[in-house]
């Protein structure tokens, strides 16, 4: 059945601004249509804004990442049967608890409160670059160690690790990593996050690991590997997605000088700056796959039970159905629909966090720096385009 | 005008929240939707209908 795929799955940017250009053609001519996958399989690709709003939130779509029918994005697959799994891979009604069991922490007043502590880590960082080398690199200096040292301690794990969590994360996400690697990596993170909790069962401290052993020992439902399992997603989930959308953004605002000045002329202004340029680069497009459980027609399509599904985000948030001249970068247009963050009960736990980190990084950046330009010519950037999720390996920056 | 929130649906991912903190708080405990005034008035109307609208698991409904 492989003859009738039109396209290979993930397909090629031919500008690292813009998505592939096979997106377009699939959204206006055959909004829902087949791809082939790395591992030989197909799926079926959702680029329609509506469309892919309607797939993430329809019940007859299962997250279940271990079902063997799941369709892969990567060789080997990124999860193993009988692994412990974590909220993303599961459906109702077991998700919703499992959701609602930490979603306390991640209430917008909850982020509220962590804004002068974010606000601090910005700072700090920002000092940092200012009395590095010059030029410096962006990445290195802020975008990673701001949503690593917050989330860090949010969940109580020791900054002084990072090096080796970024090592293996970045592992997790690039696609060539091997199915072997990818899966000690995997393995490795999970096993430090177990030892890291068994540490603190003893006198659990006050921090989202601890407070969660003392919940979920008092609901009788607390497991080590359960908890390992979602503190392993968070802590992953938590430094990687912001750390891109930080650099890509710094990338797009200085493009833009005319939309920078707008957020510099009034500040008020970036909440709605955070949500385009969320919409603009929707750095996890593919990560809202699914598996179709019970036939339903999406966009005049028949998809049945058992074929899978990539929801594609960026081409969903490029739609001229959901957003007037969506290639351009317009920081006033309006965003709040994007599906950056996803859609449905899997829509992203930390989105509140990464707005708000985005925010203070915006606001802070461009007021202390002033002169922040580019040290490479954009097409000497390393965009991230052999990883599951976009970004900027490195950004020389000057000032 | 009405708004109704079903806390079954609701995912906390706080969205309404966002769009209108004089309409929508979260509980602490769970992060499910609080609606602080259901009846909204003024250019309070337009927030409750971007609310429902950015809703990602459609557990907002509005009553005409």
């Amino acid at each position: 059945m492989t003859t009738v795929e039109k396209h290979e799955f993930p397909m090629t940017r031919t500008c690292p601004f813009s998505p592939p250009p096979a997106y377009e053609e699939i959204r206006e001519e055959e909004p829902v249509s087949k791809v082939g996958l790395p591992d030989g399989g197909w799926a079926w690709v959702v680029t329609r804004h509506e469309d892919v709003r309607t797939v993430l939130n329809d019940r007859r779509f299962s997250a279940d990442r271990q079902h063997p029918d799941f369709p892969q994005l990567v060789k080997g697959g990124f999860r193993r049967q009988g692994d412990e799994r974590t909220m993303i891979t599961m459906d109702a009604p077991e998700h919703g608890p499992a959701r609602k069991a930490v979603l306390g922490e991640f209430t917008v007043r909850r982020m509220e409160a962590l804004r002068p502590r974010i606000q601090e880590i910005v700072d700090g960082q920002i000092d940092a670059l200012l009395a590095g080398p010059k030029p410096g690199d962006l990445v290195e200096a802020l975008s990673l160690p701001v949503p690593s040292l917050v989330i860090c301690e949010m969940l109580g794990v020791p900054y002084a690790d990072h090096d080796f969590f970024q090592t293996h994360t970045a592992k997790l996400i690039k696609r060539a990593t091997t199915p072997e690697e990818r899966r000690a990596a995997f393995d490795t993170i999970r096993g430090y996050m177990e030892d890291l909790i068994a540490e603190k069962e003893a006198n659990p401290p006050d921090d989202l690991l601890g407070r969660q052993i003392v919940k979920l020992r008092e609901d009788g439902a607390y497991r080590r590997a359960s908890l390992a399992a979602t503190g392993f997603l968070l802590l992953v989930a938590g430094h990687e997605t912001t750390a891109n959308m930080i650099s890509l953004s710094t990338v797009a605002f200085l493009r833009n000088p005319e939309q920078l000045a707008a957020i510099k002329a009034d500040p008020g202004k970036t909440l709605d700056a955070v949500e385009e340029m969320l919409r603009y680069w929707t750095i996890v497009d593919a990560a809202t796959a699914r598996l179709c459980v019970e036939d339903i027609e999406v966009g005049g399509q028949l998809i049945r039970a058992g074929e899978g599904v990539l929801a594609l985000g960026y081409a969903a948030n490029r739609d001229p159905r959901a957003f007037d001249d969506p290639d351009e970068l317009d920081i006033e247009r309006g965003a709040r629909h994007h599906v950056a963050f996803g859609f449905g009960p899997h829509q992203c736990l930390g989105q509140n966090l990464a707005r708000m980190e985005l925010q203070i990084v915006f606001d802070t950046l461009f007021r202390r720096i002033p002169t922040l330009a580019l040290a490479a010519d954009v097409d000497d950037l390393p965009f991230k385009d052999d990883a599951n999720i976009y970004g900027l390996y490195r950004l020389p920056v000057t000032w | 005008m009405k708004i109704i929130a079903d806390t079954g649906k609701c995912v906390g991912a706080g969205q309404c929240v966002l769009t209108e903190p004089a309409l929508f708080d979260q509980s602490e405990d769970d992060g499910t939707v609080i609606v602080l005034d259901d009846q909204p008035e003024g250019e309070l109307v337009e927030k409750a209908r971007e609310a429902v609208h950015v809703c990602p698991s459609q557990a907002l409904l509005l009553q005409e």
